[in-house]
């Protein structure tokens, strides 16, 4: 998953999210990778691998009325399987029988996201197969999805207007601290005994480290932490 | 039992939403002390209680709150990182961390009020992915938490004795879990249940109907 991200993170624009939500597709094997947002002026963007026929009757039929996803995630911040949604009104049922025959899979789940003034955006990933295939399959990936779809996140917020340059992605000094020790080779039971906290409580500032810098892993951020030279070893 | 609501659909709860408001106001202004706002319908209410905010809150049977506690994601605003931030070295943010504040239960509450709370909030670990919560919590309520078997890790305090304010961690753990399940005399499969309730289900039979 790094390089999709990194190249991600390097490139410029649209164009960029497209080709990593079709990247993020094949990674997976799974049918759909989508991103859409709405930023702060209200306008709306998206990038996937829905078929532009598909999109493009989404748009002409204003489904986002009626598309049970966005009603069930505008707002709410916690992740989604699209099976615990309300789809028992007629639009709604005929609306999945149409994503259906459109190819978006029988199977969904989608991360609402809600950002600085009023932006929202929703990475769904989307499948056709059975039930225990699916719940086995986002139990094992809930973590990655939930990531990444941040990591989207972090690039459409730079597409916005008014974006404050870069907030810099100072770590703080407990972070530091962590990411230093890991990154001299110490485990994590030793660098919570040198700096005297529990390992949870280490997880917390690696976590929140590791987001800071957009890595997906632990050791992904202590590369970048380096390269970047927010800490020395 | 158990309920998960948003602050937008509070307007389906009005004498939950209403007896919480006020059961805060008691806590937190009444017998804590604490520095906050209690409106003239004799609301404590915040700022971040207008970002829509999950709550997770015990139903008392006659609808009324007897504890509840208020969840927001770490990426956006959070009262830890705004007003506490000099007790943890730096903001606190990422997607699988949530901020857990107003952890409140209403005067006379038993211990199975909190650990059903508790109970609450490893449901929505487990459930969204979520590793961990950061809250703020008075000197008080220390004892509740490890009479509950879920004391948090603290990342830093202020103040000395009763006054004492620190910034918390807790995480999830199976096995804990079994012992606050225990405690709040909630079998898992009515926690689930009520999970369910609020979010929808996932099973097959709901999925025939709808597919």
């Amino acid at each position: 998953m790094e390089p999709i991200l990194e190249d991600l993170e390097q490139a410029e624009g649209l164009a960029a999210l497209q080709s990593a939500s079709e990247e993020i597709r094949d990674h997976y094997g799974v049918d759909h990778v989508v991103y859409h947002w709405v930023d702060s002026a209200g306008d709306q963007y998206g990038c996937g691998t829905y078929s532009d026929v598909w999109r493009d009757r989404y748009l002409e039929q204003n489904y986002l009325r009626v598309d049970p996803v966005i009603l069930g995630c505008f707002q709410r911040f916690h992740p989604v399987d699209w099976k615990r949604l309300d789809w028992s009104s007629k639009p709604a049922r005929t609306f999945q029988a149409e994503a259906i025959a459109h190819g978006v899979g029988n199977q969904g789940f989608s991360v609402p996201i809600r950002g600085p003034n009023g932006q929202f955006a929703l990475f769904t990933t989307s499948h056709s197969c059975d039930d225990d295939v699916w719940a086995a399959w986002t139990d094992a990936h809930r973590r990655d999805l939930i990531l990444i779809a941040h990591t989207f996140n972090e690039k459409a917020l730079e597409f916005e207007p008014d974006r404050a340059p870069e907030q810099s992605q100072a770590l703080s000094p407990r972070e530091v601290d962590a990411m230093t020790f890991l990154a001299m080779g110490y485990s994590r039971a030793q660098v919570a005994d040198t700096l005297s906290i529990s390992e949870h409580t280490l997880r917390v500032y690696i976590e929140s480290a590791r987001f800071k810098l957009g890595a997906m892993n632990t050791t992904h951020a202590v590369a970048r932490a380096m390269s970047r030279g927010l800490i020395v070893v | 039992m158990l309920r998960y609501v948003y602050a937008s659909d509070l307007g389906d709860h009005p004498k939950l939403a209403r007896t919480m408001f006020r059961d805060r106001a008691d806590q937190f202004k009444t017998r804590l002390g604490w520095d906050v706002h209690v409106d003239k319908d004799g609301y404590e209410r915040d700022e971040y209680d207008d970002l829509n905010p999950l709550y997770v809150i015990w139903e008392e049977p006659d609808g009324s709150h007897g504890g509840s506690m208020r969840f927001l994601p770490t990426i956006g605003r959070t009262m830890v990182n705004e007003h506490f931030g000099d007790l943890i070295s730096g903001p606190i943010t990422s997607p699988v961390i949530w901020e857990c504040t107003r952890f409140c239960l209403t005067r006379g509450a038993g211990s199975h009020v909190a650990a059903a709370l508790m109970l609450g909030g490893g449901e929505i670990m487990q459930n969204f992915g979520v590793e961990h919560f950061v809250g703020v919590f008075d000197a008080r309520m220390v004892r509740i938490y490890r009479m509950i078997g879920s004391s948090p890790d603290v990342l830093g305090s202020a103040g000395e004795g009763r006054d004492q304010i620190s910034v918390g961690l807790w995480h999830f753990d199976e096995a804990a879990a079994a012992a606050v399940a225990e405690r709040a005399g909630v079998p898992m499969e009515r926690s689930r249940q009520w999970f369910d309730l609020a979010f929808g289900t996932t099973s097959r039979r709901e999925l025939a109907r709808t597919a």
